[in-house]
């Protein structure tokens, strides 16, 4: 970490949406590149960011599709930018090509999933967790991506501004998962006075494609600094170059893609523990839902119930050992979906898993949490 | 003496991976003449090319950054790279299915924002790598693996399609025609803005073959039997004009 550096924006408490602190936050990590498209419920972020990122210096394009603006972040940060673009499920769905490209050249990258009501236009107003296996599996072949989980307009803001810096640490696309109803809540957020920032590891001459370890991260060069960056899709050696018929490439570049983020898994990976000591129940739960979740369990609780919460703030990778580490009897997973998170659950744990699911379009209150808590 | 463009190659990437007879080789040095003849500092310059044969005339053979994409999304890479660091001199080079079918928007939108950019089509009218299937470019009647009785759609004419859009700078030209094709695209890396350049360049594999070309020398023959240069062109009915190729500067504005 470098020392702070200085927030654009004054520091103090801003009554501000989701999607107003995401791109604030963007700023502050020194996001100097938007592209994007409009969708809903995110676009108040790319509007933000066409007047806020021409202030600070930065570059802001709306873009022809959503395939084309994950296209110029990629093609922008391997020309020096941090940078972004935001979007919702069907706009998710088009960059998941490029998705896989931004992967395998290994270009840090974040993206904001906006998620809605699905499946294909859905309800394009409506909160749901749709997007939380289309962004582990939706791109092609064996990666790893890293996803955190806001639960509050301030953690919108602390998020993104990880997302950066892990994007950086990793050389790989990060997502923030909000959602519509996340994206418009109006909440305080406290914006602070510096930001730590992680900056890109240079090496001039050093391979930007391979590195000795089998799970490394190497240095990351610019276009126009004279290194002869040669970056393509196809397998390539440490080098750049394309070696598609040698098994031993294909392999080693596979496993470092997935190693150099599964082997950092607990730098990565943030938890919150409530009330987890001795409970005999644990609700597993992200995003807004973990508020309606944290409210049921304080209110089981005050009826003598011995409830837990793990809320967890990182998605991907997934939190495999503190979930394995739970010693409750049965793990409730509540999702604004049919069941997503919740089979990774069932796939590490031996105890009872329990769905609680809402599809309606609607927020999850902690009325339906709470019965399931209650259902012994 | 060495010609001094080759100085641009990557030596160990040698020979290149073209079939015999293809243009793109001749493409290539083409475009590395033309940069010599520029005095553009090669290491200020960026290739970015997509999917197909075309998309390995740049990368990685040219010794410069270069950036080698998915399929149709060379043009919107490029225009972030671009947007981000004016400084670098952006050369997108790929083929007529990757610019004008699959990457048809992104096209149009990079001429009509005028984007300071080159974009070389290397036209064969053909999918070439895939096996030679029907092209947005291939003429009528042609025979490919996907056209066993002939094509039945038009091609689309991507000169007047980027020029309708707004490019700033629109040019045709062959592989046939070296020193022609090495004019313009000597102005299009000097003119400030969408710079395009159809560079129309025989596939004998899976063209020629099909279309009953004796070999990879009568197709080049055949380009310039067709070619008809803009200036003849004006005096000419349309009827004359049928089966034609009109090649030289269509656009050339602000410079």
């Amino acid at each position: 970490m470098s020392p702070k550096t200085k927030n654009p924006l004054p520091p103090g408490n801003y009554f501000f949406e989701g999607n107003q602190a995401c791109a604030e936050a963007a700023i502050a990590a020194g996001c100097r590149f938007f592209a994007g498209y409009p969708i809903s419920p995110s676009s108040e972020i790319m509007e933000r960011l066409s007047w806020r990122l021409p202030e600070v210096g930065g570059v802001f394009i709306q873009m022809e599709d959503e395939i084309a603006s994950i296209s110029a972040v990629i093609g922008a940060v391997w020309a020096g930018a941090r940078a972004m673009t935001a979007t919702s499920g069907p706009g998710l769905s088009l960059m998941l090509e490029n998705i896989g490209y931004a992967i395998i050249t290994e270009t840090p990258c974040v993206i904001v999933d906006v998620q809605r009501a699905g499946p294909s236009t859905g309800q394009a107003t409506r909160p749901y967790d749709g997007d939380i296996m289309q962004v582990k599996w939706g791109s092609s072949g064996d990666y790893q991506i890293i996803a955190l989980a806001p639960w509050s307009v301030q953690e919108v803001y602390d998020l993104t501004i990880r997302a950066f810096n892990l994007a950086e640490l990793y050389r790989v696309p990060v997502f923030v998962m909000s959602d519509a109803a996340l994206a418009h809540l109006r909440e305080d957020c406290r914006i602070p006075e510096g930001v730590d920032i992680v900056g890109r590891k240079k090496a001039i001459g050093a391979p930007h494609f391979g590195t000795e370890g089998p799970a490394g991260v190497p240095p990351m060069a610019s276009f126009g600094e004279g290194e002869g960056l040669i970056l393509t899709g196809s397998t390539h050696d440490k080098f750049g170059y394309r070696k598609t018929q040698d098994p031993n490439i294909q392999k080693c570049l596979v496993d470092r893609l997935n190693e150099k983020v599964l082997s950092n898994a607990k730098e990565i990976i943030q938890t919150e523990e409530h009330f987890l000591k001795g409970a005999e129940t644990v609700v597993v739960a992200y995003g807004l839902v973990a508020r309606a979740a944290l409210a049921a369990v304080k209110e089981a609780r005050s009826v003598g119930i011995n409830v837990g919460l793990l809320r967890l703030k990182t998605l991907w990778p997934f939190p495999k050992e503190e979930i394995r580490a739970l010693r409750a009897r049965r793990i409730i997973v509540p999702e604004l979906n049919r069941g997503q998170l919740v089979r990774e659950v069932e796939r590490v744990t031996k105890v009872e898993v329990i769905y609680v699911n809402r599809v309606d379009g609607e927020v999850m209150g902690p009325g339906e949490i709470l019965e399931a808590i209650k259902r012994q | 003496m060495e010609a001094t463009w080759k100085k641009y190659l990557r030596r160990e990437t040698l020979p290149l991976p073209f079939c015999p007879g293809c243009g793109h080789g001749i493409l290539l040095g083409a475009i590395l003449r033309a940069i010599d003849a520029s005095g553009i500092d090669i290491k200020d310059m960026l290739f970015v090319s997509g999917i197909g044969c075309a998309g390995w005339i740049p990368s990685p053979h040219i010794k410069a950054d270069t950036m080698h994409v998915t399929h149709g999304r060379p043009i919107a890479f490029a225009t972030g790279a671009k947007l981000f660091n004016p400084r670098l001199k952006v050369m997108v080079v790929s083929g007529d299915g990757d610019l004008a079918s699959i990457g048809g928007n992104h096209l149009i939108h990079a001429a009509r924002r005028d984007v300071d950019m080159v974009v070389i089509c290397a036209n064969n009218e053909i999918y070439g790598m895939t096996g030679g299937q029907v092209s947005p470019t291939t003429g009528l009647g042609a025979k490919t693996t996907t056209t066993l009785a002939g094509n039945v759609e038009p091609p689309l004419d991507l000169c007047r399609l980027v020029e309708a859009a707004g490019a700033s700078y629109v040019a045709r030209s062959t592989v046939f025609h070296l020193e022609h094709l090495i004019g313009i695209l000597k102005k299009a890396l000097s003119h400030k803005g969408f710079s395009f350049i159809d560079a129309l360049s025989p596939c004998p594999v899976q063209y020629g073959r099909r279309n009953l070309y004796a070999s990879a020398s009568e197709q080049l023959k055949d380009l310039e039997k067709r070619c008809i240069s803009l200036e003849k062109a004006r005096d000419m009915t349309q009827e004359a004009l049928k089966g034609k190729i009109i090649i030289g500067e269509f656009v050339c504005r602000g410079d």
